[in-house]
């Protein structure tokens, strides 16, 4: 009950706040129609929409961690948070209240992305059902490491490390080549790093290899479990004033 | 007795924050608890609302101990504090409804208490503006009224009146008037007239320890000083421990 009341209350701040629509729902899809022009240009297939729909679903994340991280910051720097520490709300209550108004979004911009993705030509199949599912497993991955950024961050802090993130996340995932183009190196941290796998499980699901959807999506998992084990001990520490 | 503090500490490694601190405050009582910066006013509201956990003492909130019944102490109790800590995207009336619902009171219950809060920080007018719109005196009543939504037994105010313009400020002393008797109140400020004004006692911090307790007339007598802000000075000189 009060999870959901806080839930209801975050949801409002997000929502209320139009560039959240805009960067996080109209950004993905203009980039997914601008690659896609691209590629009709192009001699060999780097940007086929299969390819290409499953890395920028997973690119609009990344405005999950910027939306749960500056929501948290703010709360934080406004003293908010200290007033709903002082109320008899658990630890449990404030990250679900603060997970839960992310995943409608994560849906709405799945929703957005593929009917672009379906209108510039990728056919509609179960497959497409099963990488929702996905999707939305994903999406709690960018929303822990948003409560992490939230909450060692200030909302300030959380704008820049957010500029970072979104770069390194985005050029470790093989979102726009794939990283054994580069090898090396670059290649070893990717494969270290849960970015690519979020997006291999991605278009595993969505080309219909369901079998080799499981272990990118194990990997993706257990750093989501990892993120929000550490988010959610420091998040205690912080109630309990110890830092 | 509302609240019985039992030599409160608070150490931060070497650096000792609140030092021993013991003291009662009456039911329904208005103390303002003053001191110079970094005096440990804060970091003692913080222990009592539990946002802090002390390093050594107690304090009894109506009935519930802060260290052994946390819970069952923020049930009663609620906290305005220094920043105006208000969600900015909701409106007035929302943001009194998530106070209310957070501390267990039905939708209809809520709204009761909002309409309430409304009519006495004189909101309503406002009860459709977003947060963020209201000029920084009404941020402040909403703030207060925002505590007063759980009806708490002990309100914390911790430099409710910060920055705010002079009538803004008496506005709000008018309403804070109103309160008294109802709530106890524990203010924390640096305006020597707001405590003239609204508190029944003072308490006066000085580097963690409690330097004197009274009525203004009390401590004006037991200093031999003319005003609040005389005995002020002479308690917190530097040298005066």
């Amino acid at each position: 009950m009060k999870a959901s009341v806080f839930a209801i209350r975050n949801h409002k701040e997000i929502v209320r706040d139009p560039v959240t629509l805009i960067f996080g729902m109209g950004l993905p899809v203009l980039i997914m129609a601008l690659f896609s022009v691209m590629q009709k240009n192009m001699q060999f297939g780097l940007f086929e929409i299969s390819n290409l729909a499953p890395g920028v679903i997973v690119f609009s994340f990344s405005f999950l961690t910027l939306f749960s991280g500056m929501l948290l910051g703010k709360d934080k720097s406004s003293s908010f948070l200290m007033r709903i520490f002082a109320s008899p709300m658990s630890a449990g209550d404030y990250i679900l209240g603060y997970v839960l108004p992310l995943l409608p979004i994560a849906l709405l911009q799945i929703i957005f992305c593929l009917l672009t993705a379906l209108f510039l030509g990728l056919s509609f199949n179960i497959s497409v059902l099963l990488m929702v599912g996905v999707l939305i497993v994903i999406s709690l991955l960018y929303i822990g490491f948003g409560l992490l950024f939230g909450t060692i961050f200030t909302d300030k802090q959380v704008g820049g490390i957010f500029a970072i993130f979104v770069n390194l996340s985005t050029w470790l995932s093989g979102t726009w080549f794939e990283p054994e183009m580069i090898g090396g190196t670059f290649q070893s941290i990717a494969q270290l790093l849960p970015f690519v796998h979020a997006v291999n499980a991605a278009r595993a699901a969505l080309s219909g290899a369901y079998l080799d959807v499981c272990l990118p999506l194990s990997i993706v998992i257990g750093y989501t479990v990892f993120i929000f084990i550490i988010a959610t001990l420091l998040f205690k520490r912080k109630m309990r004033g110890l830092y | 007795m509302t609240i019985e503090i039992k030599g409160l500490t608070k150490h931060y490694k070497e650096i000792v924050v609140v030092d021993q601190l013991s003291l009662c405050i009456e039911k329904g009582e208005f103390f303002a608890l003053l001191g110079q910066n970094a005096a440990g006013k804060t970091t003692t509201i913080k222990m009592l609302c539990g946002l802090l956990p002390p390093t050594d003492g107690d304090a009894i909130l109506d009935g519930e101990s802060i260290v052994y019944h946390q819970v069952a102490a923020k049930k009663k109790i609620n906290i305005s504090p220094q920043e105006t800590a208000v969600a900015p995207n909701l409106t007035v009336l929302e943001n009194l409804l998530f106070m209310g619902q957070i501390y267990g009171c039905s939708k209809i219950e809520a709204k009761k208490r909002a309409n309430a809060q409304m009519n006495l920080f004189g909101l309503t007018p406002r009860q459709s503006s977003k947060a963020k719109t209201l000029s920084g005196g009404y941020m402040r009543r909403l703030s207060v009224a925002m505590a007063m939504m759980s009806n708490p037994k002990i309100l914390f105010l911790d430099e409710p009146t910060l920055g705010m313009d002079v009538r803004a400020r008496r506005d709000l002393w008018k309403i804070l008037s109103q309160l008294k008797g109802e709530v106890t109140i524990v203010l924390t400020t640096h305006y020597l007239e707001e405590v003239e004004m609204l508190a029944d006692r003072v308490g006066i911090m000085h580097r963690g320890k409690m330097r004197a307790l009274g009525t203004i007339q009390q401590l004006m007598h037991e200093t031999k000083k003319h005003s609040l802000e005389e005995v002020f000075l002479e308690l917190t000189e530097e040298d005066s421990l």
